[in-house]
């Protein structure tokens, strides 16, 4: 099996019986970068010397005796965690040539495990997008298939693990822009609990909603990832404190006597076929292993979508008001005043989806809506949380689909943006809710990844790695790779 | 429900510009996104409070003491235009 193949752990243990050195491993996914990036543009930024140094840094540090399964790890990192000595752009022009003065917790953490940074990976413009077309540094294709998107906003970190351009990546997920884009492209992938993971240095768009996390082939390597990313920052004044739960001790306790909930209404209308019968396969397979399989409803779901899109563009629209040219990011070229250099900068340095959402964010907040829709949205997001405590009387973890249908083709719906946001109906709850949902592989429809999510209760991560762990245990639709980058 | 958004005023709003080529198309597409709230109006939410945060959390409050170093000049590095340690912007009294 070459490296590329291989799931996190097993590299992990290549490392640790000196069967390849860091160096070795991280010059491995540098050459595959090079060979293979061209064709899906996954990442924006190729860090070479950077991982080469702190791959070095790895091999001293366990030539020195130290042991650690991240130690000498490459991964990608989203485009949306500032590095200190890496341009981050969250794919935007607004800060093409930002060069971040800090770097994000995230990556502080991991740098300190002593994980190696292969470049940040392409996104859409400041994570708002469900394809990764929205991206000022071009589209990423999907892997499985170039003419398809691979999802997004964290397309890149999925299409770079698909494509085996990166061992594991981070991601984010506001709206689903982890768990769509790894159901896309054929990974798995965790939104924590809102608050598990510092949102320090990572940059924002919702902050109510954003949560950091990691991608890999397997839940196992995402347990892994996770105890390493998760923990109380006191610089993220909404992280949870307190200890983290121990992602991985639970993996590989059974799930005998699970009760696993199925939301009718995340199986009515909208939902193809395919979709449908690889979640069932999913509820067979673990009902095979001793799960039991109960109907459960979240009423609101459907309220969620409007919810979202009023809450996540209100929330861009404050946050996004820090790109003024005036400490950092793009200015306009000869400003003739102070009012001529906001607009400008913000409009040569915005690409079209932001400027939407900021305008639909300045619109619900501005008098005389205020009421009606962001305060009513917020209502309706207790709502949302309520129907999912209510369900959690009955079932330990929900399962559902992540997406309708599995990847459509570039540029199907780039120009009707609520088509696009119609697609987001069954990971957008989970956000409102700041609940964890896990992201895995189910299989195929055509050539094409389907994935399904679990989603638990507040902090019950270890349960739903352990459920999603004892599936990839019995299947193997995680380890599958495009043939043309296999 | 919704009433027809107002480019213009959204755009200023937001501090964007949009211009008279494109205010047709922008505000189709933003009038139509705004549509999708109209459902949230059919939803019974009496007695129901506002969420802003999924925890319900309180803002962490920390003492009131300087923690970081004096770091203006590096930060500043990335700024357009400084001088003498100001960020420098167009002129706004004349």
């Amino acid at each position: 099996m070459n490296f590329h193949q291989m799931t996190m752990v097993q590299l992990a243990e290549q490392l640790r019986n000196k069967s390849v050195s860091s160096v070795e491993l991280t010059q491995y996914f540098l050459d595959r970068m090079t060979q293979f990036d061209g064709q899906i543009n996954s990442y924006i930024t190729q860090t070479p010397e950077l991982a080469l140094a702190q791959a070095a840094a790895a091999d001293a540090r366990r030539a020195a005796g130290e042991d650690g399964l991240l130690l000498g790890m490459p991964l990608a990192h989203k485009d949306i965690f500032c590095t200190k000595d890496v341009i981050t752009t969250c794919a935007s022009k607004m800060l093409a040539n930002f060069k971040a003065p800090y770097n994000a917790t995230v990556v502080e953490k991991l740098n300190a495990a002593g994980m190696v940074t292969l470049g940040k990976v392409n996104m859409d413009e400041f994570a708002m997008g469900s394809t990764t077309e929205n991206s000022a540094f071009g589209v990423t294709r999907n892997p499985w298939s170039l003419d398809a998107v691979p999802g997004g906003s964290s397309g890149g970190s999925a299409a770079a693990l698909a494509a085996g351009l990166a061992p594991v990546a981070t991601g984010t997920d506001t709206g689903g822009s982890i768990r769509q884009p790894a159901a896309f492209c054929g990974v798995t992938g965790i939104k924590p609990t809102y608050g598990s993971v510092s949102r320090y240095g990572m940059i924002a768009y919702a902050s109510s909603l954003d949560q950091g996390g990691p991608m890999a082939k397997t839940a196992e390597d995402c347990a892994h990832l996770l105890s390493a990313m998760a923990g109380f920052d006191e610089r993220d004044s909404t992280c949870a404190e307190g200890e983290r739960p121990d992602y991985v001790t639970g993996l590989n306790d059974s799930v005998k006597g699970l009760r696993i909930g199925l939301p009718k209404e995340y199986f009515g209308e909208g939902l193809s076929p395919e979709v449908k019968a690889a979640t069932m396969a999913v509820a067979t397979e673990l009902e095979k292993q001793g799960a039991t399989l109960v109907e459960v409803s979240l009423p609101n779901t459907s309220a969620a979508m409007p919810a979202y899109y009023v809450i996540a563009p209100a929330e861009a629209s404050s946050n996004l008001s820090r790109y003024d040219g005036v400490r950092f990011g793009h200015r306009c070229d000869n400003p003739k005043d102070l009012k001529d250099m906001y607009i400008r900068s913000r409009s040569e340095g915005f690409g079209a989806e932001v400027k939407r959402r900021i305008m639909v964010g300045a619109y619900v907040l501005s008098a005389g809506y205020y009421d009606a829709y962001y305060l009513k949205a917020q209502r309706v997001r207790r709502l949302i949380k309520q129907d999912f405590v209510d369900a959690f009387d009955q079932c330990d973890v929900i399962l559902g689909p992540v997406a309708p249908t599995p990847a459509w083709k570039l540029g199907e719906k780039t120009a009707d943006p609520t088509a696009m946001y119609l697609a987001d109906i069954y990971t957008i709850p989970v956000n409102l809710a700041g609940l964890p949902a896990i992201a895995l592989p189910a299989g195929f429809s055509a050539g094409l990844p389907v994935g399904v999510q679990l989603i638990g209760n507040y902090f019950s991560e270890p349960k739903l790695l352990n459920v999603a762990h004892q599936y990839q245990q019995a299947t193997n639709h995680h380890i599958q790779m495009p043939a043309a980058f296999a | 429900m919704s009433d027809q958004i107002d480019v213009h005023k959204v755009a200023r709003l937001g501090a964007l510009a949009v211009s008279d080529d494109e205010v047709a198309a922008v505000g189709q597409k933003l009038n139509a996104i705004v549509g999708l709230f109209d459902q949230l109006a059919a939803i019974n939410t009496d007695g129901v409070e506002p969420m802003a945060h999924p925890l319900d959390q309180v803002q962490r409050l920390r003492e009131d003491v300087v923690t970081e170093a004096d770091i203006h000049e590096y930060v500043q590095q990335i700024a357009p235009k400084v001088e003498a340690g100001l960020y420098l912007v167009p002129k706004v009294i004349e």
